[in-house]
């Protein structure tokens, strides 16, 4: 069959405009490709420091739980408890496990157990009342030194001078370790334990709880005023200047770097008002103002993409202004309007900046019962594990990002699958 | 309008009843040097189930004794963490506040420089330290120019032939200001023939200009947390890098101490004196508080606990102070003597 011409020049630029598309989705791939790099490397690098995170080192001891020495007072009250002689008691149990005598020998068994060796013997007292007077096997964390020496991270092979853990410490460690004493398992004082400057008993528990505090009242506080806003000034509020001038301001405000917010807390509710600095209260407030932009916009996007017919036929039927939005229009908006309220809580979680200024950024080591109690959220723990220096800590950083972006993963999952399961087309 | 009738009266409603709501746990702020110990006082202290857990914040030293000095009442902090010493200028503050307070002393913390393992052991003089990474540099006429070295080997055959790379903390850190004081200007400027007379010759008697540290790339700002600048070193063999103490006993297998004036910077030997780069850690009291907030004596009685050599606190590598000094703390601690602009001469 013989050709004509069109049917040449449409072959033939046909060759370059297929080699274009190539090219382009070359291109495409390519970009999806290096995103993937990228968060591939931080997941491995954050995946292989945590995990080892979640577990320690831990070490069986039979202790003597002799009722007069545990509880003087004998009422099992925390007062009775501090004043008796738990740490005394955990220390004779390793000192008969090692077989220290010497008062030198008895000084680097003890640094081997973690400091807070008697605080976890009293807590099991007080939760086994019942086991005063026996012998029981419980296991206590090592010290973060001896962790480390596990883990590979102190060597034998530096000076003993230059490293923390001395020769004769190194040789208990190996001997416990031979006879079975040593086990590697979940860390209970990862998830249980609060804020702590022992490596071996730091945990997220009251910071966890200070960020469920702390955003209940960032919801509780900008869910309804986002919402009313949103609803007022889309469906009510007249179209003038005025209106444009707050509109224009809010889309400013979702886009004021949020440590600013954290001054204006500051002088308004802690310098103002006098509220407490470091609680939940003012954190979750503050973050409230910082969420609200986000709410607003997408609550009114949200109302926006109601078609008007349905306003027209509520109306049309005799529904005033009020019913035809709170009955028609606000209820098919909801889903879009709770999308952008976890999307903006989910933001929320992960801020630390605005926290810097009201205190919230500190050492924190009682649980906080309420949003009028000192607390801390999980961003800025992992912010302060961060710059100590035991190595330990470092793990624990990794973990804690770990459980945070969980968190993360599972409110903006949330988000879509309230989006796919409410989520009506026209 | 209803709606601003409606949080305006809220946001009062929760003022009111906070307002009464007193502290029943100490509120301590500053310095980030001090806070890894500040914390373990105070985590020991919050173990007996008499008194709540002092709530320590950081923000560096400045914040500390600011804070301190802001004024009396629940709402400001009790007491102030410091790396540097307060200043006169900074205690006047206190007392256009009509604040008191008392200076305690509460150890030593050494100034390490290190690098990587894999990389060369720097064996090197205080003087010749301060003289590579000081700003300028004077010529034998007198005139100062920009630091000129390049290696480490120019100012001394005998030094590493690399090139001069040291990572360090920001102007903002107490660190620096220590360690620019003590090797750029007491051990280069004040001991240095030439330096000494020059320095004289340009009227820096503060030895501020001679502080300076270079800014041509051969001192690398690398941020407040010592942590980035040990990950820096174990990446980069062929650099330096200048950090609190603890961060190298925790890091002895990755890194190595660099040799100053002969002495390696360990435990020993910063509680000795032998290893003469460190500085001294501070807290401030504000007198109005004690009694008012619970705690405050008991705060202090658990330094005392503590603070002494083989405790808690050397172990996370403070480094205590000598025995007398000890005791006139102490004594400090239960005459709370005003600090005034004399002290502190």
């Amino acid at each position: 069959m013989p050709t004509t011409n069109t049917d040449q020049l449409v072959n033939a630029s046909l060759k370059l405009r297929r080699k274009k598309e190539r090219r382009f989705k070359m291109l495409g791939i390519l970009a999806i490709a290096l995103a993937l790099c990228f968060l591939v490397t931080l997941m491995v690098s954050i995946l292989s420091k945590g995990i080892p995170g979640f577990f320690q080192y831990y070490i069986t001891l039979s202790v003597d739980l002799d009722r007069e020495r545990l509880d003087p007072i004998g009422d099992l009250s925390d007062q009775s408890l501090f004043d008796g002689q738990a740490n005394k008691i955990v220390q004779e149990a390793i000192f008969l496990k090692t077989g220290a005598t010497s008062r030198n020998e008895k000084k680097a068994v003890r640094k081997l157990l973690s400091n807070g060796s008697d605080t976890r013997l009293i807590s099991f007292v007080k939760s086994n009342p019942k086991l005063l007077d026996s012998t029981q096997k419980l296991k206590f964390a090592l010290d973060d030194d001896a962790d480390s020496y596990f883990r590979g991270f102190v060597k034998k092979q530096t000076p003993e001078k230059q490293r923390r853990l001395s020769d004769l410490q190194i040789e208990y460690l190996d001997t416990m370790n031979k006879s079975g004493l040593i086990s590697y398992q979940i860390s209970d004082y990862l998830f249980f334990g609060s804020a702590s400057r022992n490596a071996e008993m730091a945990g997220i528990k009251g910071a966890a709880i200070g960020s469920l505090l702390t955003l209940t009242v960032c919801f509780l506080i900008s869910f309804p005023i986002g919402v009313a806003t949103a609803v007022y000034l889309e469906e009510f509020a007249p179209k003038n200047k005025f209106t444009e001038l707050i509109e224009i301001n809010i889309n400013n405000l979702a886009a004021v770097p949020s440590v600013v917010f954290g001054i204006l807390g500051l002088a308004m509710f802690i310098n103002l008002f006098g509220l407490p600095r470091s609680i939940p209260l003012v954190g979750g407030m503050v973050l409230a103002l910082m969420t609200l932009p986000t709410i607003i916009i997408s609550s009114r996007a949200a109302i926006k993409a109601v078609p008007p017919s349905i306003r027209i036929g509520a109306l049309g039927v005799g529904a005033s202004k009020v019913q035809a939005t709170m009955h028609h229009v606000v209820p098919l908006a909801i889903p879009g309007m709770l999308t952008g309220t976890i999307i903006g809580m989910a933001q929320a979680l992960g801020e630390t900046a605005p926290l810097l200024m009201i205190g919230m950024v500190a050492f924190i080591v009682d649980v906080p019962g309420s949003v009028m109690d000192p607390g801390t959220v999980l961003p800025v723990q992992i912010f302060m594990w961060a710059d100590f220096a035991e190595r330990m800590f470092i793990q624990k950083t990794s973990s804690a990002i770990i459980i945070l972006l969980l968190f993360l993963i599972l409110m903006n999952g949330g988000a879509i699958w309230l989006r796919k399961k409410l989520e009506r087309r026209w | 309008m209803g709606l601003f009738k409606i949080i305006f009266s809220i946001t009062l409603l929760i003022s009111s009843i906070t307002a009464a709501h007193a502290r029943d746990q100490l509120s301590i702020a500053g310095s980030s040097t001090v806070l890894p110990f500040a914390t373990i006082i105070a985590e020991e202290m919050g173990k007996n189930p008499q008194f709540n857990t002092p709530i320590v914040e950081s923000g560096g030293s400045s914040v500390g004794k600011k804070g301190v000095c802001e004024g009396i009442g629940t709402q400001f902090i009790d007491i102030g963490n410091a790396s540097s010493r307060m200043k006169t200028s900074e205690l006047e503050f206190c007392g256009q506040n009509g604040v008191d307070i008392t200076e305690i002393k509460v150890g030593y913390d050494g100034i390490a420089m290190a690098n990587s393992l894999k990389g060369e052991t720097l064996v090197i003089s205080k003087s010749d330290l301060g003289k590579a990474l000081t700003a300028e540099i004077p010529q034998e006429d007198g005139s100062w120019i920009p630091n000129p070295y390049k290696k480490w080997s120019e100012i001394n055959a005998k030094y590493p032939d690399i090139e001069i790379r040291v990572y360090g903390p920001p102007t903002t850190s107490g660190t620096r200001a220590s360690f620019a004081e003590m090797v750029n200007q007491k051990a280069y400027c004040g001991k240095d023939a030439i330096a000494k007379k020059a320095s004289a010759a340009r009227d820096d008697s503060s030895g501020k200009k001679c502080r300076a540290m270079r800014t041509d790339g051969a001192y690398v700002e690398a941020g407040e947390q010592d942590n980035l600048i040990v990950q820096k070193l174990q990446e980069d063999p062929m650099s330096y890098g200048i950090f609190g103490f603890s961060y190298l006993d925790q890091n002895t297998d990755t890194l190595q101490s660099a040799i100053v004036d002969g002495t390696p910077a360990t435990f020993e030997l910063i509680a000795s004196g032998d290893y003469a780069i460190s500085r001294a850690l501070w807290f401030y009291v504000k007198h109005a508080h004690i009694g008012v907030v619970p705690g405050m004596d008991e705060y202090m009685k658990t330094w005392v606990k503590h603070w002494g050599e083989d405790g808690i606190l050397t172990d996370a590598g403070m480094v205590p102070m000598p025995e007398a000094e000890r005791a006139a703390y102490e004594k400090a601690m239960a005459e709370l003597p005003k600090l005034t602009a004399d002290m502190l001469k």
